[in-house]
């Protein structure tokens, strides 16, 4: 039996009379992909949400590397090594790209009460962000700012920054939103290369991606996980293609 | 060649020096006066500075904090004065660095205590808590007769600082003068630090601090309490310019005054504050020297320069803010 990165067990969410999470459970294994799938609606993100700590949980455990991490909040849940990008890019708008990510260098090196040393010539925070940004192909913009950035270089300086932050499970919300297919393409190899890195619960509406990358698939629909196992058999379960892949059967 | 803003800062720097040297030199002492109030109000706006400018903390109850460094000034004054002691024996003081000790410590407490309740909420909630927190004090201050009341309390002679005849106009600026540079650098060292990085990203988007993993409540307290006590080192000051700590000082009038100078100069710019003070002192002087409703003017002011000029007079002189 393999060790559990991630151990989602029995999470309920109501909104009023809406169940957006209906006794999920979900893991995830070390150096895999695990795609999370649904129409919209499905409450994909929610549980995304509740799993990154920025929504709390009616009911229901979650357990990281061994760890019960239910009761804390999100920067406690990223300081144990839950990283999370977001659906919508959620940057610094001000800051250079570059500023970006050495937050994140700072905050995993859990040295923010430093009162008086300018960080803009610190190398401690400017080799490592800058590797960062060269390993997502965004170093020759690390001095814009942030809100110059188009789009799809959005998503790329989210995942630099959840690389800086050396997490050891990626949860990605909609990472190829947007990109275009020659940005999507690009991603999609550099995700492949980095699940021996970490695990990825990937939540993802391209599925030409989550085919080509996942391990494991996972339906949501309506707030329950109607189907998970392997590609193959998410692929031919007539259950799934009824809900979701929109086919006749 | 020098940035704009360092060239508009370095002047600004001087302006306020030259003011008070020539005022001496050809015996006008009541524009010492006038550039040492400049260079308080100032100095309390750096403060409130840190949390409004590089935190986004809208704060409406600073005034607390300017009037708690007043009273406390003025009350050490008094006790030492008077011989009494105040409580457990402890004496009273006329030593300047020891009432700023004692009254920086204060404001941190009392911050630290404000903060921990109100940074729970944000926008007009906090607003409006800081608010009642300081409107709070006010009530306390004028209702208790032992330190004057509604008549405030005033000190017999100014607070005394060593090796300075701290009664003479211009060694007192020069003091003043030299708390707005120091807490000037400070912030500028803030707002460069690590702690300064967090603390500009609560401001412009707390979930991105909190992706991180940074408590972004740390942060914006440790920000509140050193604002806080800034602010309140200058209410100090400002007890010993009057000779007199009014409950005025402790008023919502002296929040909106402070918010005003920080708009009016520039949020979250070096020099924002001083431009906001000068700005603000010349008005109350001249257009307050032509008609008593000076403030409609400011007022009008105030307004073209929220809707066309967002940067204040620092971004109208020196250009947008960079954060690089």
């Amino acid at each position: 039996m393999v060790e559990l990165v991630l151990e989602i067990r029995e999470m309920c969410k109501s909104f009023g009379a809406l169940k957006a999470t209906d006794g999920v459970s979900l893991d995830l294994r070390p150096s895999e992909i695990h795609a999370l799938i649904g129409p919209n609606g499905a409450g994909k993100s929610t549980l995304m949400h509740q799993i990154s700590g920025s929504i709390r949980q009616d009911s229901g455990t979650i357990r990281f590397l061994g760890e019960d991490i239910t009761a804390l909040g999100m920067p406690e849940r990223v300081r144990l090594g839950l990283g999370r990008s977001f659906q919508i890019s959620s940057l610094v708008p001000e800051f250079s790209v570059l500023r970006n990510v050495m937050l994140a260098i700072q905050a995993r090196q859990g040295s923010s009460f430093r009162f008086f040393r300018p960080v803009l010539n610190d190398k401690s925070l400017t080799e490592p962000a800058m590797s960062a940004l060269e390993r997502v192909g965004l170093a020759k913009r690390a001095n814009f700012l942030a809100a110059e950035l188009s789009h799809g270089e959005r998503r790329q300086l989210e995942i630099a920054i959840v690389l800086a932050l050396g997490s050891k499970a990626f949860l990605f919300d909609e990472p190829m939103a947007g990109m275009g297919p020659e940005g999507s393409k690009a991603l999609t190899a550099f995700l492949d290369g980095l699940r021996n890195e970490a695990p990825i619960l990937l939540v993802e509406h391209d599925m030409d991606a989550v085919f080509a990358l996942a391990d494991r698939i996972s339906v949501l629909v309506y707030g329950r996980i109607i189907a998970s196992g392997k590609v193959a058999d998410i692929r031919n379960d007539a259950e799934v293609r009824r809900a979701y892949l929109g086919e006749p059967v | 060649m020098m940035p704009r803003e360092t060239l508009v800062n370095t002047v600004l720097a001087l302006l306020l020096l030259a003011i008070p040297l020539v005022a001496v030199a050809i015996d006008e002492p009541f524009y010492v006066t006038l550039s040492t109030r400049i260079a308080i109000l100032a100095l309390a706006a750096v403060g409130l500075n840190i949390a409004l400018g590089l935190g986004g903390l809208v704060s409406f109850g600073h005034a607390a904090f300017f009037g708690i460094g007043g009273y406390t000034a003025a009350i050490l004054a008094t006790h030492a004065f008077n011989a009494e002691p105040l409580f457990f024996g402890l004496e009273g003081t006329t030593s300047m660095p020891w009432i700023w000790l004692v009254a920086m410590v204060i404001c941190g407490l009392m911050a630290l205590f404000i903060g921990l309740i109100s940074l729970r909420t944000s926008g007009v909630y906090f607003i409006m808590i800081t608010l009642a927190f300081a409107q709070m004090i006010y009530y306390f201050a004028i209702s208790w007769p032992a330190y004057g009341g509604e008549d405030g309390l005033s000190l017999s002679v100014r607070n005394t600082f060593p090796l300075l005849s701290t009664a003479k106009p211009l060694p007192f600026f020069v003091v003043c003068y030299t708390m707005l540079l120091a807490a000037m650098v400070l912030f500028s060292l803030i707002r460069g630090s690590r702690f300064g990085a967090a603390l500009q990203t609560a401001r412009q988007n707390e979930t991105r601090l909190a992706a991180v993993g940074i408590v972004p409540l740390n942060i914006k307290l440790a920000a509140f309490v050193i604002s806080a006590i800034v602010t309140g080192l200058a209410g100090a000051l400002f007890a010993d310019l009057n000779r007199f700590a009014s409950p005025s000082m402790l008023s919502w009038h002296m929040s909106g005054e402070l918010i005003v100078l920080v708009i009016l100069g520039g949020k979250g710019r070096l020099f924002g504050p001083l431009a906001g003070a000068m700005l603000y002192v010349m008005f109350e002087y001249t257009l307050g020297g032509i008609t008593e409703r000076w403030q409609f003017f400011l007022g009008l002011i105030l307004l073209g320069v929220v809707l066309f000029i967002r940067g204040g007079l620092l971004g109208l002189l020196a250009g947008k803010a960079r954060y690089g």
